[in-house]
């Protein structure tokens, strides 16, 4: 590492965790969630993005060094992982650009009733055998030949369960395996680029959000299990059922967190939340379905030395007090459309604030409508430290002349005497 | 809403104090998301000889109450799609009973639609729904919808209101694509238009050019009433 480039990595950690422990840093640090904003920023399609890992790492370096924030969103964010390990598998929960959209349309996710109410008591008593044999063949086209599968708990019978393998000649079976291993390469080599990147943009001085990512249990269920309206029921029709799923969920969460930040040693644990927010449940209901397990995800990663920063998507006005009882100054909170001037009152003690910037703003707006939305965030939310500059959602199709505006002159008049 | 006009001219008993009773019950039991109560009280009023269209008026008063809950911010999209399902239960039981009385009169027409490009639609369905629940006859024209095909159907259909929906922020150059076809068509000045979904806000609505922003379903429902004049 040049020293320079070092002293510079140095000085946007330093700035970032003064920000989070509600310090005062040099000036307010700039975080861009970039989302697919690279690819047109480069010119390259979204399609392109998904297929082509090298234009798609070389268009993010060029926003960064362009742009020069403190932090930025990993591109692996943004394009989880190839298209064609999608192809591979068959994937039904996403449609993609140049697949099943257009080569300039951001993918998009396929919500769907994937587990049904009884199979509440398949899940809560294996997990994972549910995961393999009926939740996988039911999202991948390509693994429907796993719901063929004897239970996997029937592998405990020590060398008698060796007769099972050979179940795996049978043509559904062994197709679904193929399949397997063929994502299973391709998922592997974006991984792999992903990581290499990450360590090239840390000796540049560009240090990442976060590497590790994880999930509210209510999420996972709402999300990919359920469905909204599914999940929505369950809290009038199986309340029981659906605290115990989450509560199974838990464990699994935190440690695939702790495991991935531990591995990468960047210590910021990205939690996007979901179905949490004012309007997806009523007070009562967030009490009861959503707050125990996400606290406890929190406070778990906190004891396990790490920096949780949950996005608070949607509004949490709300809710901004439940907020206010998690440990302070260990916390970066990302927010959407939660009102931070207001917030700032209630967690601005509690934990560092990040978000808001409007991205209808940043696509829509003029230079001077977005320096005064930056202004006042800077006066009324970064004032007294604990603040970093971040949009309100991914700047996809941010206008790049506007973004440079933002960036500009949050550095400009984001500095603390 | 009017309340047991068709009672009138009969003679009241103990029975038809009892079924106003349950009426009432059936009523609370929807409002409060008790589902099977709510299903046992809208058969036992069917098979004790209610008028199904009686019965299906008082879950509209629900459904009314619900939104006004909902708009006090006491109630929120889980009453919205528990009560809706308590509501289909109900219709179920009701479609066997009643013989075919037409269409009923609407408030009015609304043209629904996720705009080119975005494929998401739970937030449009819960505004179709509650569109629906509270008398606007929605033509619901799917995801992923380009301009061209809103201005045919609006020629077409000649809808009171034109709802645009959409979760992503790509949406909003076709929203304004949208608007400018219909502009273009000469149709403007024909519909009212209403914009909405996950990242719209005010600034969009502005930068599209249509007439008002509707954070949720409830307000989509009282922008189509205040446009048709109820
Ligand atoms: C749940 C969720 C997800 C779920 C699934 C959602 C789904 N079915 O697609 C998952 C986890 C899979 C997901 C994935 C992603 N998401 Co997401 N997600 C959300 C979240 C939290 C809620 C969306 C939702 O479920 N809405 C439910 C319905 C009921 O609400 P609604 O659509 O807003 O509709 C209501 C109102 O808006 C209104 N309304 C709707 N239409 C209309 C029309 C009219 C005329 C009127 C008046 C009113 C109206 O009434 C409805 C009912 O009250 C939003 C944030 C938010 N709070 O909105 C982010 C959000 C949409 N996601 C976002 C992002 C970044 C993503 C990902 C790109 C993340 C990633 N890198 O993987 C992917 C993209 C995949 C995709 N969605 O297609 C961004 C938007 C990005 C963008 N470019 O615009 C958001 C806004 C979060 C944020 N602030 O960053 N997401």
């Amino acid at each position: 590492m040049e020293a320079s480039q070092k002293d510079l990595f140095h000085q946007r950690i330093e700035r970032v965790n003064a920000a989070i422990a509600l310090r005062k840093p040099d000036r307010v640090p700039m975080f861009l969630s970039l989302g697919l904003f690279p690819a047109r920023y480069a010119g390259i399609t979204y399609q392109e993005a998904f297929y082509n890992q090298e234009s798609w790492l070389a268009a993010n370096r060029k926003v960064v060094e362009d742009y020069q924030p403190d932090l930025y969103f990993q591109p692996g964010a943004a394009v989880i992982t190839g298209g064609a390990v999608h192809d591979h598998l068959q994937t039904r929960l996403l449609k993609l650009p140049g697949r099943e959209l257009g080569p300039d349309v951001p993918f998009q996710f396929v919500e769907g009733e994937y587990m049904t109410a009884e199979e509440y008591d398949a899940f809560l008593d294996d997990p994972s055998d549910f995961a393999i044999r009926v939740y996988t063949p039911r999202i991948f086209g390509a693994l429907e030949g796993l719901a063929m599968l004897p239970p996997l708990k029937s592998m405990v019978m020590g060398y008698v369960g060796a007769t099972m393998v050979g179940m795996l000649t049978l043509p559904p079976l062994a197709e679904a395996l193929r399949a397997v291993a063929e994502a299973a390469a391709e998922s592997m080599r974006w991984t792999a680029g992903y990581m290499e990147f990450e360590a090239r943009m840390n000796e540049r001085g560009f240090p990442a959000f976060s590497t590790a990512i994880t999930l509210a249990p209510f999420d996972v269920i709402s999300d990919m299990l359920r469905g909204m309206r599914g999940a929505m029921l369950d809290m009038y029709r199986c309340p029981d059922k659906l605290i115990a799923a989450q509560e199974k969920l838990l464990p699994l969460l935190i440690e695939a967190a702790v495991t991935q930040a531990k591995m990468s040693g960047n210590p910021r644990v990205f939690i996007p939340m979901h179905r949490g927010a004012d309007g997806f449940m009523s007070l009562e209901q967030f009490d009861r379905f959503y707050w125990p397990c996400f606290r406890d995800l929190v406070e778990s990663l906190i004891h396990a030395d790490l920096v949780p920063c949950p996005f608070f998507e949607g509004s949490y006005d709300l809710r901004m007090h439940y907020l206010a009882k998690l440990p302070p100054g260990r916390i970066m909170g990302i927010f959407d459309r939660s009102d931070l001037f207001k917030a700032k009152k209630t967690i601005g003690e509690v934990m560092c604030i990040a978000g808001d910037m409007p991205l209808s703003l940043l696509q829509t707006g003029t230079a001077e409508q977005v320096r005064e939305y930056a202004r006042r965030l800077i006066d009324e939310v970064g004032r007294d430290g604990g603040f970093i500059m971040c949009s309100n959602t991914v700047l996809d199709e941010a206008d790049p002349e506007l973004v440079r505006a933002w960036v500009d002159f949050t550095f400009e008049y984001g500095t603390y005497g | 809403m009017q309340e047991n006009g068709h009672e009138r001219g009969r003679k009241r008993g103990g029975d038809d104090i009892a079924a106003e009773e349950t009426q009432e019950e059936l009523v609370k039991a929807i409002v409060g998301m008790e589902e099977e109560k709510a299903l046992a009280l809208a058969e036992g009023l069917l098979e004790g000889g209610a008028d199904p269209m009686q019965v299906l008026s008082l879950c509209r008063r629900a459904m009314e109450a619900v939104g006004e809950g909902f708009e006090r911010g006491e109630m929120f999209l889980p009453d919205l799609i528990m009560s809706g399902e308590i509501l289909s239960g109900i219709s179920e039981l009701i479609k066997p009973r009643i013989k075919d009385e037409g269409e009923p009169e609407r408030l009015g027409r609304v043209l629904m639609g996720t705009v080119e490009g975005d494929i998401h639609d739970i937030g449009k369905n819960i505004v179709v729904f509650m569109l629906d629940v509270n008398g606007f006859e929605v033509v619901d024209l799917g995801v992923d919808v380009p301009p061209r095909v809103f201005v045919e159907k609006i020629s077409e259909l000649k809808p009171d209101v034109l709802g645009l929906s959409c979760l992503l922020t790509l949406a909003y150059e076709a929203m304004k694509r949208t608007v400018e076809a219909v502009e273009e068509a000469g149709l403007r000045t024909a519909v009212k238009i209403m914009v909405g979904g996950g990242t719209v806000d005010e600034q969009v609505r502005e930068y599209v050019g249509a007439d008002a922003f509707g954070a949720d379903a409830v307000e989509a429902v009282s922008l189509a009433k205040a446009w048709v004049g109820r």
